[in-house]
């Protein structure tokens, strides 16, 4: 389950990785989904360049982001969109609570949001007698195991057919047993318009606010996002205040970037943009349309300049599908809402490196995520640096939260000693020196302390006979 | 809550760099398609049916006799329209007994939502079409609302060839689009579908299961 506790990874790697059906029922799926994203950027030279149009966007947008966000509340008002800001989980939640009690509601239709799975508002919702259900089909059948999503875009791709099956005999009355995808999908067809009609708030998330007009743009390919927005008389929007972009003509490039990147689709069944609430005359839509901007950290991150870079993020998930680590754990072993890479970089930063650090480790720098990222997230450099960042005090304004966490007088005096070594050449030679000797004894390092952990998944290396630096001086190369 | 919003935007104005505020230059140029209507017309066509769209060719005179064909074949309660515009005026002129009633879309959802969720089949126009994609362009209005396109499991879309433009960025630019957004529009390039099981693709999960464009071409 997310939550903000310190997570135990070494446990959940574990647990993921000694479950079989698991690690079948993704690699196969991570597989088809990059081979789908290849296909559909099949030409280098085009992705590269609609890639670096999609980074400038992005790098365009950060830049002027107060600036931005003002705009796009002033044009959502003038709109007739209601804007809410919230810097915590905690006040986001409170804001839609609100609004859906002004209302006397107790029936909630989601559209997939990550932001709201960031801020557990199912959850907190049920806690004030709300039910809030979700109506995209891979959330539906993630929220009938309570369990949480373990992808950003496929949620409950971590479930073969069979488990939904019987994920849908168990709790859905009067449901037969089938393992037959259409079948499966037209009891929870069923089941959904059911509670489209009778929803009585539509919450949904946002993919890109366009700030010149005032305009939500939802991407979706089922229709429930569409049903969500349009059928109850009060759709609540929630965004982390990132996602803005300035013109209306940044969009197209996006929007190309994101499903070729997701699901390598040219274009999702559905591209929805929403700029008011139902307009005198106008017969259906919702009366009242709300927009909430979420900080949790956001504007922290935003002014680091290289951790800004995060923020660059449009949820498309390919580093996830083309990550080494996250395909052979799924999404849940991460412990938190958002896994894989964009996870590791992103937690850290929101959650504090006390609490999700272990998550910036996760990875096999590897460079497969930087290569696919469609807005050239440099996710590897994040991840060096909240790594540093965990072991050192840092005296800067920007510092992640929680820096130096790791440090320990035993490991600072080791880097001391290490970095005494190399500074000098005789220290050096005669350390390598005596390692050698030793290996003759000892040919492997020994499992003790820190090393003890290390070892536990790992064949610790032999000690050279000779030292990399004698064996560069022999061969003439420069040494220093 | 106005206290987050000065908090945020304090934030974020004190932590803007001289970077931030310095000219950004573009180092990217778009490169753009150009297409003849014909190759507009056959790329549109081509791509929605990929996405399991059924695309009809027609012509101004013959589409309703297309459309006729079509619902003959078919078994359905009646067929959603919008009786005030010029594309209804049309259908209502014409209209046979042996074919789905025509319901018009003249009440609010407060009003005929139960109704509207029960019927089989709506028509609309359209505003435009993408060829690039392969999709259609809405822009809902008081005569034809959203759920048009939404709440039956067939969807019949009248398309205009020459309204298809090469691109969204085309669109966008050659529309105005900016100056006048509507509540809403949409881009639909075929009927709802999911791969949220298994990856494997199956249509009509929560919106129209069929989705048929009507191009009148000449
Ligand atoms: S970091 Fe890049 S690849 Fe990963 S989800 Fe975000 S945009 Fe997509």
């Amino acid at each position: 389950m997310a939550n903000s506790s310190v997570v135990d990874f070494p446990k959940n790697f574990t647990k993921a990785l000694n479950d079989p059906q698991l690690r079948h029922n993704l690699r196969s799926a991570m597989d088809t989904l990059g081979m789908r994203r290849r296909t559909l950027f099949s030409d280098p030279v085009s992705f590269e360049q609609l890639r670096a149009t999609g980074d400038e966007i992005r790098q365009r947008a950060l830049r002027q982001l107060p600036e931005l966000l003002e705009k796009l509340e002033k044009k959502c008002t003038e709109n007739g969109i209601q804007v809410h800001w919230a810097e915590t989980p905690a006040e986001a939640n409170q804001i839609c609570l609100e609004i859906i009690q002004r209302h006397n509601a107790h029936r909630v239709i989601k559209g997939k949001s990550m932001v709201s799975e960031e801020m557990h508002l199912n959850h907190f919702l049920a806690e004030h007698d709300v039910e809030a259900l979700e109506t995209d089909l891979g959330e539906y059948i993630i929220q009938l195991d309570h369990e949480t999503p373990s992808h950003i875009i496929v949620p409950a791709i971590h479930k073969n057919r069979d488990q939904i099956a019987r994920l849908f005999h168990d709790k859905i009355p009067n449901t037969p047993y089938t393992e037959v995808v259409e079948e499966l999908n037209a009891i929870a067809r069923k089941v959904l318009r059911e509670k489209f009609l009778a929803g009585e708030v539509g919450v949904s998330g946002v993919n890109f606010a366009v700030a010149e007009t005032g305009t939500l743009c939802l991407v979706e390919n089922e229709g429930n996002g569409r049903m969500c927005t349009t059928a109850p008389p009060v759709h609540i929007a929630v965004m982390g205040l990132e996602k803005v972009v300035e013109r209306l003509d940044d969009v197209p490039p996006l929007l190309r970037l994101l499903t070729g990147s997701a699901t390598g689709q040219l274009i999702t069944t559905y591209f929805n943009m929403i700029t008011s609430p139902r307009k005198a005359g106008e017969k259906d839509g919702p009366k009242e349309v709300h927009l909430v901007l979420l900080d949790n950290g956001r504007s922290k991150i935003w002014a680091d300049p290289e951790l800004r870079q995060t923020l660059k993020c449009i949820r498309c998930g390919a580093c996830l599908n083309h990550c080494p680590v996250y395909t052979r754990l799924g999404g849940h072993a991460y412990g938190y809402v958002y896994p894989g890479p964009i996870g590791s970089i992103l937690t850290p930063q929101i959650e504090g490196l006390v609490n999700a650090g272990a998550m910036a480790t996760a990875s096999t720098f590897c460079g497969a995520c930087e290569e696919v990222c469609p807005v050239k997230i440099p996710i590897t450099d994040i991840l060096r640096r909240l790594r540093n960042e965990s072991y050192q005090k840092v005296d800067t304004p920007h510092a992640v939260k929680g820096h130096g966490y790791k440090l320990s007088v035993i490991e600072s005096l080791t880097w001391k000693g290490w970095a005494l070594n190399n500074m000098m050449p005789w220290a050096n030679a005669l350390s390598a020196k005596l390692l050698g000797l030793l290996s003759a004894q000892l040919p492997r390092l020994p499992k003790v302390g820190l090393l003890k952990y290390w070892g536990q998944s790992r064949t610790l290396p032999k000690f050279a006979a000779r030292s990399l630096h004698a064996l560069a001086k022999e061969k003439g190369l420069r040494d220093e | 809550m106005n206290n987050a919003r000065a908090n945020i935007l304090a934030r974020l104005w004190t932590a803007i760099s001289p970077d931030d505020l310095a000219p950004f230059e573009s180092s990217v140029a778009g490169s753009a398609l150009e297409l003849s209507r014909t190759e507009r017309v056959a790329r549109l066509k081509q791509r929605m049916e990929a996405m399991h769209a059924e695309v009809v060719i027609t012509s101004a005179n013959g589409w309703i006799d297309a459309l006729k064909a079509t619902l003959r074949q078919r078994l359905l309660n009646g067929l959603l329209y919008a009786p005030d515009t010029a594309l209804g005026k049309a259908l209502a002129a014409v209209w046979d007994s042996d074919l789905p009633p025509l319901v018009g879309y003249t009440e609010t959802i407060e009003q005929c939502k139960e109704r509207l969720f029960a019927i089989d089949a709506s028509i609309t126009s359209t505003q435009g079409g993408l060829a690039d994609v392969g999709a259609l362009i809405l822009w809902p209005d008081s005569d034809e609302p959203r759920l048009m396109s939404l709440a039956p499991a067939l969807h019949i879309a009248v398309l205009d060839a020459a309204k298809i433009h090469d691109s969204l960025a085309q669109a966008i630019a050659h529309e105005h689009w900016r100056e006048k957004m509507p509540t809403n529009i949409l881009l639909i390039s075929g009927p709802s579908k999911t791969a949220d099981i298994e990856l494997v693709l199956t249509f009509g999960v929560h919106g129209p299961k069929e989705l048929i464009v009507l191009i009148l071409d000449g």
